[in-house]
């Protein structure tokens, strides 16, 4: 079910023969108790420099408190053609959410 | 015979070709958002490949005329300011550049495309900045313009776009108002320095207007970028909005715009405005404006001047990966 994310294979550009750097994925924690979020992508020939570049790209205005940045070629994601029948199994199932349950209304704390 | 059973191929759409058409449409149709994985027309992918490119290449062209001014700066503030507003520019390149790779297409090709000329950017960035009141007119007009065109586009349906958008609006709004501040100040100064901002206000006031694109008659790509929520509004819907902007805001900085023919019209709800210069338009987008050559030239050798740091950096990755190895 799961493949590769369908990231862009850098080929180096045209007449140059020279290797690009590769795309890395930014993820950006905005404060202490949220989660990193994914913020966009950025090349860079290492890890240090890819966080370093996230850094200017990404927190310019105190945007965030730590970063993520991960290969973009090691990003696994479920496969976007199977997309309906993949997540099928959560419809048609209401009883899991708290709204589901109706008779209850208005009894109070509940 | 090979060849024609290709032809064949491509006449008739797959059947996978056909589910993801509807699955598409049925996404535009509830004003819903295409993602990077989703099948979509090629069409589709090749408009905002065109449009989301040109407008990382103008972000990119565009440090240019304010880079020229950091070292005239009048203080260590306005080159502090200036300074922060050109490295954004090139935040706002690198986020559109990031988006446009979604699309399946290199950062190497766009870039090549620049440097060769083949790629279009914004004809506003070939008008010279002659006086340190253009940091000023630039901010206010022609950022003003860009973000009335941006902020429709934070709702593109090309999910990577509108999010490239949102980051990019939200920090245009300081560049507007460095802008706005800094013609405010001339024109609460000398006499000569008040002429200045005047000055740059009547340059820049027309090629910003411009900055919207040619008028809804002359515009054929426009109505299938709005049939795919791509576009929000009409070249000239967005350009009579902004000059009903500034014509108000004109009044606080106590200077003129250089057009006589403003006026609202209460029939259409639109603000109407002196005839554009068209042909200078098409002449500069040609690259027959005042400063593409230079422009193109500085791009070229800052691509190369910046080669020896890509290799250098490309080589360091290289050496510490190998030791990493044998560790």
């Amino acid at each position: 079910m799961a493949k590769p994310v369908e990231t862009v294979e850098t080929p180096a550009a045209e007449g140059h023969g020279k290797q690009t750097w590769p795309l890395w994925e930014v993820f950006v924690r905005s404060s202490r108790g949220l989660s990193h979020v994914h913020a966009g992508s950025l090349h860079a020939p290492d890890a240090e420099m890819a966080v370093r570049n996230a850094r200017d790209l990404y927190t310019r205005r105190n945007e965030g408190v730590s970063l993520w940045v991960v290969p973009a070629s090691a990003i696994v994601a479920s496969d976007p053609d199977a997309k309906d029948e993949f997540f099928e199994s959560p419809k048609g199932k209401d009883y899991r959410h708290a709204t589901y349950y109706t008779k209850s209304e208005g009894v109070k704390h509940l | 015979m090979a060849v024609q059973t290709q032809a064949t191929l491509q006449a008739v759409p797959s059947a996978e070709d056909e589910a993801g058409q509807a699955y598409f449409d049925k996404i535009i149709a509830e004003d819903s958002r295409i993602e990077p994985a989703d099948w979509m027309p090629e069409k589709y992918r090749k408009t905002l490949v065109r449009q989301m490119s040109q407008h990382a290449h103008s972000e990119i062209i565009g440090m240019q005329p304010e880079a020229n001014w950091i070292t005239r700066a009048p203080s260590l503030k306005r080159k502090a300011i200036l300074m922060a507003k050109v490295q954004d520019e090139a935040g706002h390149g690198l986020y559109l550049y990031s988006a446009t790779e979604t699309l399946g297409t290199p950062r190497d090709v766009l870039n090549q495309q620049l440097l060769e000329g083949k790629a279009k950017y914004s004809s506003i960035f070939n008008y010279p900045a002659n006086s340190w009141a253009d940091m000023g007119a630039i901010g206010w007009l022609v950022d003003g313009a860009a973000i009335a065109n941006q902020v429709p586009l934070c709702r593109a349906s090309y999910g990577p776009y509108g999010r490239a958008m949102v980051r990019i609006c939200k920090e245009e709004s300081f560049h507007q108002r460095q802008g706005f501040e800094i013609l405010l100040e001339l024109s609460n100064g000398t006499p000569a320095q008040k002429q200045m901002a005047q000055d740059a206000v009547n340059r820049f006031y027309a090629p910003a207007l411009m900055m919207f694109g040619p008028t809804d008659t002359d515009s054929p790509n426009s109505q299938q970028s709005m049939a795919w929520n791509i576009k929000r509004f009409s070249n000239d819907e967005l350009r009579s909005r902004f000059v009903g902007m500034i014509q108000e805001q004109v009044k606080v900085l106590g200077l003129t715009l250089p057009d006589d023919k403003i006026r609202y019209n209460e029939e259409t709800g639109m603000w109407e405005h002196g005839e554009l210069d068209w042909d200078e338009f098409h002449e500069v987008l040609a690259g027959r404006g005042p400063c593409n050559a230079q422009r193109m030239e500085r791009r070229r050798e800052a691509h190369e001047n910046g080669a020896w740091v890509r290799e250098a950096a490309a080589a360091y990755a290289e050496k510490k990966a190998q030791k990493a190895q044998v560790a």
